[in-house]
């Protein structure tokens, strides 16, 4: 009997433990990816009907297939772009080609209160001479590289307009930095950085008196100069370092675009030039304009810098100021052996470095050849002091020393970017094409065709300016994709009036030879973006959410001022309130803030939601304020309370369902001595 | 009187094997021990374990919500799920079993040493000191209920969503549904590993019984002298 209810009690034990092993997500949602059967043979009716009621050819089915992205299903690439004249920096999903995000940069934007109470002080930092400076020409963005491979962490881009560099951080796609440069009023040629983002580069274009001087356009050629400038990158802090960084000053030759040397080539940066003919322009004064006096010598310089003997003088304090900051002075730079020239053909735009770091591929635009210059046989001449000088003295190495090869590709060439397979492609504005073709050297055993020989072409829409690659720039491009980005729209998108956006066509590059497809057309409607840069999703790693609650992103640290759930008050000392406030669905805490005219108001916030996409806004009428409240993030922001009134404060992103209860009253109590006087 | 207490020891702790049987049928001795000690190895490492654990599965959250208990606190997405408590009016989580969550690492070190205690009595009272450990699992559920239900019925009339959610008793084990989201409830490592513990425990309970009763009804009736091995094969059928 006593054994019988021992047996009784373990079997009712063994169903219980059983029980317990129930399935742990019997409704999980399927995921959205792969594992279905392969698509294959084919179309079947139903896709073969639609294909044909749409007039989509073999072609457009195919390039439908590379692009498509079931929902849930992440890009394999993302484009860092240029936001051209909005000032910010945009970023894309490859191969859907889906615009993801708007990063501010420049630009006040409120949707994520971008100088309507957040990154204001960065916004500062960008000022002019103390001119608030609000909007910005992006051109070139820059992701940070470690060995000369994107590494993911950080992306800068150049503000050509008034010669400005800002820092993102990739944790959390925020500006963190804006610096002017104190030697130019506009660059051009940023940014690139060095191998491993020792080295921020900003190079200038249009000639003008350092330091933002004045100089009458006859003292051109005394007074007048080009610069670039080195911004030294300090990783830990995510930040420029302003006091280890430096300009050298150029000959007023409009230098352009850079880009620095890699692997063999490592410490040796390069800058084209475009007005080696020094015009002045005054076209309505019966001189040359400047399109006609700029082009037309034959040749042009490209400027070969000895970064690692620049920075050793710049250490050895062999530099002037100019507004406080260390330049290099031309003679120097030539007495040191900093700078060197070689002519390069014909009013160029843009000089790349091949992945290996071998080679030099500089497009003249009014020629139909890219010229391809040999590292080695640069280093050569100059160790052999084989040069002439220029009028400044500067070294110029002749053409035919180190020239390697040259390749007719078509009409306008621009710029040129590199894939896996060994070859070059090069966009040809003039022609409305990409050029693909064939790099020699070690890259020659890479693809079947001989080298330095035009492979084909592939028509883009239209005025091409530059192009990207998937990781085209760096040491290992991956191929596969190519983004031209057409300046020219015209009849691509259906017609929005007079002012059409930009057209980045997105091209299969992966087969070999003559295949290229083209696979879809993205409109760009805020600006003219310049150049961008192609990064594998994977590498890049950001938060899902704010670290800690109480997170200051300018800080990338807890905030001293974060506000914890039951902390939350109103503290007045004299005119000085500070308002100490939580936001979480679907409340702020607290929700009345009595204050009085002539308050100066300090007032923090703290998003304390852990969920991710669990944004709150926080906008205050009236008073330009608009915050964006990622979940853990912290703002303080200040204003004086100068008009009186009952303002409602509420939340600006729709976060719950209770979303629109998520207010509070700020009234402000007008002044008593002020309605004494009214009286 | 003191010899009397003495007796009554001897019967409680029972009697010990001698040694030359306990030399012949060694394992015979060593299985309730080792179940024993197996038992409250698994109690004591339980207590790092999660007992029960809840997923909430909704639309907005793809990777769903997770709250684990263990015998002294919660661990996942308790945050977020007070966050969501507080629209139909139900306390934080953290309320939930103060007492027990206090006491919980003390006594479940205790029922763990009864159990190592077990080892040492021979006799049937061994049953009485692992009983508390036996009843570990149901308890913990039983209390676990007692709270749901409490935290369930007791919602804030004042609360957001307080029309659309009335007081409910959320599910303890399987599947159930609150507003927009799925409940899916499971006995998590720390309670299977104490259920196990449980079946060593009784296992060992009966192998203890088998091998000493013979010695215990020995010691019983020392007058009668019958040989073990006659009394056990009778014992086994």
């Amino acid at each position: 009997m006593k054994k019988n209810i021992l047996i009784l009690v373990v079997l009712t034990l063994l169903i219980v433990a059983s029980c317990s092993l129930a399935p742990q997500q019997p409704s999980a949602p399927a995921p959205a990816s792969g594992g279905g059967e392969a698509a294959g043979g084919s179309l079947s009716g139903d896709a073969a009907a639609i294909a044909q009621e749409r007039s989509l050819s073999p072609d457009d089915i195919t390039a439908a297939l590379k692009t498509y992205l079931p929902t849930g299903v992440h890009d394999d690439y993302v484009i860092f772009a240029s936001g051209g004249h909005s000032g910010q920096m945009l970023v894309i999903g490859v191969p859907s080609m889906r615009l993801l995000k708007l990063i501010a940069v420049f630009t006040p934007e409120p949707w994520q209160g971008w100088g309507y109470g957040a990154g204001n002080e960065v916004l500062d930092q960008g000022n002019v001479n103390g001119r608030e400076v609000r909007w910005a020409d992006t051109h070139h963005p820059a992701l940070s590289e470690t060995e000369v491979d994107y590494d993911g962490q950080f992306v800068f881009i150049n503000d050509k307009a008034n010669a400005r560099v800002a820092v993102v951080d990739l944790r959390d796609f925020e500006t963190k930095q804006i610096v002017k440069n104190p030697v130019a009023i506009m660059d051009h040629g940023g940014t690139m950085v060095t191998p491993n983002t020792e080295y921020i580069i900003e190079g200038g274009q249009y000639a003008a008196p350092l330091g933002w001087e004045y100089a009458p356009l006859s003292d051109y050629n005394d007074s007048y100069r080009g610069h670039v400038t080195f911004w030294k990158f300090d990783r830990d802090k995510g930040r420029i370092d302003q006091d280890n960084s430096f300009s050298i000053e150029l000959p007023p030759y409009w230098q352009d675009l850079c880009d620095s040397g890699k692997l063999v080539s490592e410490g040796w940066i390069f800058c084209n030039s475009f007005n080696a003919e020094r015009a002045t322009g005054g076209v309505e004064k019966g001189e040359p304009p400047f399109e006609a006096g700029a082009s037309q010598g034959d040749t042009d310089y490209m400027h070969i810098f000895d970064l690692n003997k620049a920075v050793a003088t710049f250490k050895a304090g062999k530099t002037m100021d100019i507004n406080d900051f260390p330049v290099i002075s031309l003679q120097t730079a030539i007495d040191e052996g900093i700078l060197y020239l070689t002519p390069e053909p014909k009013s160029p735009h843009g000089v790349d470095v091949t992945p290996d770091g071998n080679f030099l591929v500089v497009s003249g635009k009014l020629d139909p050849h890219v010229t391809v210059y040999s590292f080695d046989k640069i280093m050569s001449t100059i160790k052999a002091g084989q040069w002439d000088t220029d009028d400044y003295g500067v070294p110029v190495l002749a053409l035919d020393d180190v020239k390697e090869a040259s390749v007719e590709v078509g009409l306008g060439p621009l710029h040129s970017q590199f894939d896996n397979q060994g070859y070059a492609y090069t966009s040809l504005f003039l022609d409305s094409a990409v050029a693909r073709w064939t790099l020699g050297g070690d890259f020659a055993d890479k693809h079947p065709e001989e080298p330095w020989q035009l492979v084909s072409k592939i028509s883009v829409h239209y005025n091409i300016g530059h192009l990207l690659t998937a990781e085209g720039d760096t040491v290992s491009p991956d191929g596969k994709y190519m983004v031209a980005m057409n300046k020219w729209a015209i009849d691509r998108f259906a017609n929005v009036g007079p002012l059409l956006p930009q057209n980045f066509q997105l091209i299969d590059i992966d087969n070999t030879g003559e295949n290229m497809q083209l696979l879809y057309d993205m409109p760009i409607g805020i600006g003219e973006p310049h150049y961008a840069q192609m990064i594998k999703y994977d590498k890049l790693s950001p938060w899902e959410v704010y670290p800690e609650i109480g997170w200051d992103p300018q800080e990338q640290a807890v905030s001293p001022n974060v506000v914890q759930q039951g902390e939350e008050k109103v503290v007045r000392n004299g005119n000085e309130v500070e308002v100490f406030m939580t936001a979480v669905r679907s409340h702020f805490s607290p929700e009345h803030v009595e204050i009085k005219e002539g308050d100066h108001v300090t007032w923090h916030i703290t998003n304390v939601e852990r969920a991710y996409d669990a944004t709150h806004g926080f906008s205050i009428p009236a008073y330009n304020i608009n915050l964006s409240l990622e979940p853990g993030e912290h703002i303080t922001f200040e204003f004086d309370a100068d008009q009186p009134g009952v303002f409602s404060y509420y939340c600006t992103e729709f976060c719950s369902a209770l979303h629109l209860e998520m207010t509070g009253y700020l009234v402000i109590e007008p002044d008593g001595s002020s309605a004494m006087l009214d009286q | 009187m003191i010899m009397m207490t003495s007796d009554k020891l001897q019967q409680i702790i029972g009697p010990r094997a001698p040694a030359e049987e306990l030399a012949a049928r060694r394992m015979r001795y060593m299985w309730p021990t080792l179940c024993m000690v197996g038992a409250a190895i698994l109690i004591i490492i339980s207590i790092f374990m999660p007992y029960w654990s809840l997923i909430l599965h909704a639309p907005q959250y793809p990777k769903g919500l997770t709250v684990y208990a263990y015998v002294n606190h919660m661990e996942g997405d308790v945050a977020e799920i007070d966050g969501l408590n507080h629209y139909i009016g139900m306390r934080p989580l953290n309320e939930a079993a103060k007492f027990e969550k206090a006491i919980s690492i003390f006594s479940i070190i205790a029922l763990a040493l009864l159990v190592l205690a077990a080892v040492f009595i021979h006799s049937p009272w061994s049953t009485l000191l692992t009983l508390p450990a036996v009843f570990l699992p149901p308890v913990f559920l039983a209390d676990l209920f007692y709270w749901l239900n409490n935290f369930g019925q007791n919602l804030d009339p004042h609360a957001a969503l307080s029309n659309a959610v009335k007081p409910f008793t959320p599910t303890i084990l399987g599947e159930g549904i609150i507003g927009q989201f799925k409940t899916v409830a499971y006995a998590d490592v720390g309670l299977l590993m104490a259920s196990t513990a449980s079946i060593l425990i009784l296992v060992g309970l009966y192998l203890q019984r088998r091998a000493y009763k013979p010695l215990v009804e020995q010691m019983n009736q020392p007058n009668q002298k019958e040989t073990s091995s006659e009394q056990e094969s009778a014992n086994d059928e």
